[in-house]
């Protein structure tokens, strides 16, 4: 969250000025569906990062696994005294473990591909408005020839060609991903070049580096935060459609879409569970990373400022 | 506009060229599909044989150059494993996506944007609210997930509605399979068609939401209702007919994506669509297939966008179609 702060230099202590930071977080949490967003993408990210902790069983240590225990409903005795809350998958796993240790997988294919792409995006994106001509043209094109293909396509595409496994699915989800931030950080950049702020600096003859990274980057990061709110989201999805479709993560790494494709084959002779809670925690995620990008984009609009 | 659409299509050779060169290369960088094919117990000799048979010995340039020669007067290369043509058998899956995609789309476009209407029009009300709230699930619920429980639901534990496949196709006009013509088929299509259609249905009440909650505040409506003219035609007339510009625009540009994405729905009800055998062929590295999947893709969607394009110019006399510069 601290990353909102714009590096406009704001006196808290003054009075009748409210720092940039307060106000955003003032009329984020007004709406109170987005803060029980934020609450519930919170409980996720931390049940994500104490999966170890938490989990009742490591659902990758073979040792704790027991075939004789495989797709048993929820709320079954397990043999050594616990409860499989939701059930088991057909290698004896605890579901609820497995859903733990997958959301790790699923949350740090997306956050590490976002924050790739964010960076990518923005160099590309502040180097096309900022310089312009040919390379503005030459940038803007590949973005504009990508974007007019549907993500799922070019993740396709991708994968056929590199072939799979986790490195290879975030290099194609980065390069599905810039182009969304190229453009949106060009458009806002494009509207901050010609204000007073960025003459002035251009003025003083300071060097292009400083102008783009200390004055033009940060009153562009508002559109970038939502975007990426927004993205973050589209990664987890994405990532979780190709390894559905047996295209993504390998077997080792068994993330909340692989977790969804094992029970697919179950989900016919009605053992609905091994599908069904690992989609619930894919949901849930997603639901409330939009519904914070949601209100960020109400908050961090200019137009709608008071 | 001639000139405009000249210099598209020639823009579009070269994109389509560049394109089967990325991927030409790209798949043939990935493994030996000889491997997969053949028989393991087969001796050196069969195993030449096959790797002559398939053209496969040849070296990557000169493979692309035979390529390049066939794709030119419409062959792109026989499959690996069925062996017949690459294309006939995309052309042969296709009528199943595009009878997927157009259902999809009409449920999309005959739900949505009734529904965004409403919304836009009465924003605060109970309505209004539930109907975005739902279209932000729709947005967040994952197509293939969905699709899951919709067979867990109607074919599993209600077994009102059949679980995969198409059913039986009766031919349109003569020539084109269709499902949708027998109540069977139609049995089959309904599930695929409205897991397919989720995504586009939620865009589509957003984008008429916006577009509509807009125009009210024009100075166009504001008049229409000073001429003191009934509510259904300011809104049926004044406010809708404006808001349809840029909804056809997306629904067109939409429509790609649609095909696109019937490749996740065709593999979850087991629809024998061009996406479900896509998917088969990067597992059997079907190559043939693969490439000509994709440039028959590719070739769609330039077309998509040229006709959007020139629509998007016909009903806007405002938009004038430029090559534009950056």
């Amino acid at each position: 969250m601290s990353t909102v702060l714009p590096a406009a230099p704001v006196r808290p202590a003054e009075r009748g000025v409210q720092s940039p930071f307060r106000r955003i977080a003032s009329d984020f949490v007004a709406n109170p569906v987005a803060v029980f967003g934020l609450c519930l993408l919170a409980l996720i990210v931390a049940a994500a990062l104490f999966a170890p902790l938490i989990s009742p069983q490591n659902p990758y240590d073979l040792a704790q696994l027991d075939v004789m225990d495989s797709k048993l409903p929820p709320g079954s005795k397990s043999p050594s005294g616990g409860t499989f809350w939701l059930g088991t998958d057909d290698q004896g796993r605890d579901m609820l473990s497995a859903i733990f240790y997958g959301l790790r997988i699923s949350l740090m294919v997306g956050a590490t591909s976002t924050v790739l792409a964010l960076v990518i995006g923005l160099t590309m994106g502040l180097t096309a408005a900022y310089f312009g001509g040919r390379i503005e043209t030459l940038i803007m094109r590949i973005v504009d020839i990508q974007l007019s293909f549907p993500a799922i396509l070019i993740a396709l595409i991708l994968i056929a060609v590199l072939g799979q496994g986790t490195g290879k699915v975030i290099t194609a989800l980065v390069t599905i991903q810039w182009a969304y931030y190229a453009r949106t950080v060009r458009s806002a950049a494009l509207v901050e070049k010609r204000k007073e702020y960025m003459e002035a600096a251009r003025c003083l003859a300071l060097s292009p580096a400083r102008i783009v990274f200390r004055h033009l980057l940060p009153n562009c990061l508002p559109p970038m935060i939502v975007v990426a709110t927004v993205q973050v989201a589209a990664a987890i999805a994405l990532e979780a459609t190709l390894s559905f479709l047996g295209l993504g993560l390998p077997i080792t790494e068994p993330s909340l879409g692989l977790l969804i494709a094992n029970g697919y084959q179950y989900l016919l002779s009605g053992k609905y569970w091994i599908s069904f809670f690992p989609g619930v925690a894919l949901l849930l995620t997603i639901v409330s990373i939009n519904l914070v990008a949601d209100q960020l984009r109400d908050v961090l609009n200019p137009r709608l400022q008071r | 506009m001639l000139v405009y659409i000249i210099r598209r299509s020639m823009q579009s050779v070269v994109v389509l060229f560049v394109m089967s060169l990325l991927v030409f290369i790209g798949v043939y960088a990935i493994g030996n599909p000889i491997d997969i094919l053949i028989n393991p117990q087969a001796d050196q000799i069969d195993r030449e044989r096959a790797v002559a048979a398939l053209g496969l010995d040849k070296p990557l340039w000169e493979q692309y150059f035979v390529f390049l020669k066939g794709a030119l007067t419409g062959d792109l290369g026989r499959s690996f494993v069925h062996a017949t043509s690459a294309l006939g058998l995309i052309l042969e899956r296709m009528p199943a996506t595009m009878e997927l995609a157009i259902a999809a789309m009409l449920i999309a476009v005959v739900l949505g944007i009734p529904l965004g209407l409403w919304a836009g029009l009465k924003p605060n009300g109970f309505a209004g609210r539930s109907i975005m709230a739902g279209s932000i699930l729709g947005f967040s619920l994952p197509t293939f997930w969905v699709g899951l429980m919709l067979i867990m639901v109607f074919s599993v534990m209600l077994g009102w509605l059949p679980s995969n496949g198409r059913g039986p196709t009766t031919l349109l006009f003569g020539v084109v399979p269709v499902s949708f013509l027998s109540w069977e088929g139609l049995q089959h299509l309904i599930m695929p068609a409205t897991n397919l259609a989720l995504f586009k249905l939620a865009l589509l009440i957003r984008l008429t939401r916006a577009g509509t909650r807009e125009s009210l505040l024009q100075d166009y409506v504001k008049f229409a209702r000073a001429k003191g003219l009934s509510n259904a035609r300011v809104i049926g007339v004044h406010v809708l007919r404006n808001i349809l510009i840029p909804i056809v625009t997306v629904i067109g540009l939409e429509f790609g994506s649609v095909i696109a994405f019937a490749i996740v729905t065709e593999s979850v009800f087991a629809w024998p669509g061009m996406g479900k055998l896509l998917i088969d062929s990067i597992n059997l590295l079907d190559r043939p297939v693969i490439v000509s999947y994709l440039l028959v893709i590719v070739t769609l969607f330039i077309l998509i966008n040229l006709v959007v394009d020139v629509l998007y110019s016909a009903l806007d006399p405002r938009v004038r179609l430029t090559d534009s510069k950056g």
